[in-house]
């Protein structure tokens, strides 16, 4: 688990052209170098990498598969109940130990050669250790305990497990801050349900869709949605909450406490009159969360998305997939405790937000847009100027690129350029 | 021919007949008239098999009632903002499952190819669509159209209907 050792094996000549992070060069976008040294310096570095859904895995035994960068892992219940995440490799050749999504198992087997681990990740037995007939068998020398799956560290936060690497990362706590908790702890307050999967393929860099989460400041103009059919109200507040390295972010809007409990019963106002939904169920609003935010859109560093969008809950994973392409899968959530009606309104509001969202969909097709120019020119740059060049909160306003700004931060930081 | 397989035959031809109107509506970017191939209550939904095999009920698009399926067309024209593409789909394997007072239960499947303004063309998802098609007026209508796509993947968006 040092990652400074791992980190040495890969070099790049790139150096940040600026003192600060408002302008990005291309090649961060393109380059294969940088790519393989993330793996390592990021996604394997000290960061907490959302992993998975702790009702996803209630019983001993129930794995899921999943990734943190390119790394492949199991998360799995052992008989204590406690939740163990390992790197899905086997210590022997290297094959995957479970090529399921998910599943139930009393211990984890290679099939390649039958060597088998315990729900922890212990080497517990090899197959032909003793050879046949007093021949072959395992080196004597051979110490099954140094033999074990590489094993991450875990936290779990509301539900939510978490996986590091690195000895360095801090507790998950300080890693966001309290007040970035706080919005975990307001949005998932109760035992949490899966209500369902989606996975959407990105032609882009995943740098490229974790800068979209970030950056506030296009929701109102890419996704016209809201103003032609008038889901943003002129009274709606908001602003961007940072935490204190900026790595992490928080988008919100709240909308003014008069309004009725249920926001779309009535045609909110309209930009354009004439366009009208002919059935608003899907932008119906139900107050649970025992506020009047209708939406925030959390990140945690580096791909990790919490998200409420009225009562669309989910969490968002981001798979980098090589240098321009990258899966994001979407863990869409409800309440253990949610009533018919209730499950059935989060359905209808799902309609907004996932690959076919209403008023997310482009957010698809976007960085592929980026990326497609970028390719040309590795040394041109972005340029992101709103909101100042500082990387610090804003209330009442979301027109700032901090957040934006605060990712790059953190990116430099970890990849030391 | 027997009475009821001049009959079964009949049947079969129609939904055929409605299936490839389906999907011809699509294909040739008429998407003002879809929604009225549903009932006027009819549900259309998106789902994956993933999703569907693990008893999910969260779909990627969920629409009850035509008035939600024209929401999606509005939104589509008027807001929504996406690379250019069409769909051709192709439908295959037609079972009738059962037909009872309710309406005719059927099984089929489909592929839709995406061709992107500039020629880029893939095979875009392919599946089967679980329905339930009711007489209305002399007319075979869907009253209730899941469709399940075999693979959960979805590249960059999902906009126009399948
Ligand atoms: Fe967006």
């Amino acid at each position: 688990m040092d990652d400074g050792s791992v980190a040495a094996r890969h070099e790049t000549d790139f150096r940040w052209p600026h003192s600060d992070t408002s302008q990005t060069p291309y090649r961060v976008y393109t380059d294969e170098t940088l790519y393989a040294l993330e793996q390592q310096r990021i996604f394997q570095g000290p960061v907490w990498n959302f992993i998975g859904l702790e009702c996803e895995i209630p019983n001993p035994g129930d794995f899921k598969t999943t990734f943190a960068g390119d790394a492949p892992l199991i998360v799995v219940r052992d008989r204590d109940g406690n939740i163990n995440a390992m790197v899905n490799r086997c210590a022997h050749k290297g094959s995957l130990v479970c090529f399921k999504p998910r599943g139930n198992v009393q211990e984890l087997t290679c099939v390649y050669h039958n060597w088998v681990y315990d729900l922890a990740g212990n080497l517990t037995g090899v197959a032909f250790r003793r050879g046949v007939n007093g021949k072959g068998g395992l080196d004597p020398e051979f110490d099954l305990k140094k033999n074990g799956l590489q094993r991450l560290r875990v936290e779990t936060y509301r539900g939510l497990i978490f996986g590091t690497f690195s000895d360095r990362t801090p507790p998950f706590r300080d890693y966001i801050g309290p007040e970035l908790c706080a919005n975990i702890d307001r949005v998932f307050p109760k035992k949490l349900k899966v209500l369902g999967y989606h996975s959407q393929v990105l032609p882009n860099n995943w740098k490229l869709y974790v800068e979209n989460n970030k950056d506030a400041y296009h929701a109102s103009l890419l996704h016209v949605f809201h103003n032609t059919f008038g889901v943003v109200r002129p009274t709606m507040g908001g602003g961007i909450k940072l935490s204190d390295n900026g790595w992490h972010h928080l988008s919100y809007t709240v909308r003014n406490k008069d309004s009725d409990d249920v926001v779309g019963k009535e045609q909110v106002r309209s930009l354009k009159d004439q366009y009208k939904l002919q059935d608003v169920r899907m932008m119906e609003h139900k107050l649970e969360l025992g506020d009047y935010t209708t939406n925030a859109i959390q990140t945690i560093f580096p791909t990790t998305v919490v998200q409420q969008i009225l009562n669309a809950l989910a969490m968002r994973q981001l798979v980098p997939k090589g240098v321009d392409k990258s899966e994001l899968i979407w863990t869409i959530l409800g309440f253990e405790d949610d009533d018919v009606d209730m499950q059935e309104l989060r359905l209808k509001v799902n309609n907004l937000v996932g690959p076919a969202g209403l008023i997310s969909m482009e957010d698809g097709c976007v960085g592929g847009w980026v990326q497609t120019a970028a390719k040309a020119d590795p040394t041109a740059q972005t340029v992101m100027p709103m909101g100042g060049r500082n990387i610090e909160p804003t209330e009442g306003s979301r027109v700032t690129e901090a957040a934006v700004r605060g990712f790059w931060k953190g990116w430099r930081e970890l990849m030391g350029v | 021919m027997t009475t009821t397989l001049a009959n079964d035959l009949s049947l079969r031809l129609r939904i055929e007949a409605l299936f490839a109107d389906y999907v011809q509506c699509i294909d040739d970017d008429a998407l003002e008239q879809w929604p009225d191939f549903f009932t006027g209550d009819g549900v259309y939904r998106v789902t994956s098999r993933e999703n569907l095999s693990l008893g999910l009920p969260v779909c990627l698009v969920y629409c009850e009632g035509r008035g939600m399926m024209a929401d999606r067309i509005s939104a589509m024209r008027t807001a929504n903002i996406f690379e250019p593409h069409t769909y051709n789909h192709s439908i295959s394997a037609l079972k009738i499952l059962s037909v009872a007072v309710d309406g005719i239960r059927t099984q089929s499947n489909f592929a839709v190819f995406r061709t992107m303004a500039d020629g880029n063309m893939s095979l875009f998802n392919c599946g089967r669509y679980m329905d339930r098609i009711v007489e209305d007026n002399g007319v075979l209508k869907l009253a209730d159209r899941l469709v399940v796509l075999e693979s959960r993947r979805i590249d960059t968006l999902l906009v126009i209907p399948i």
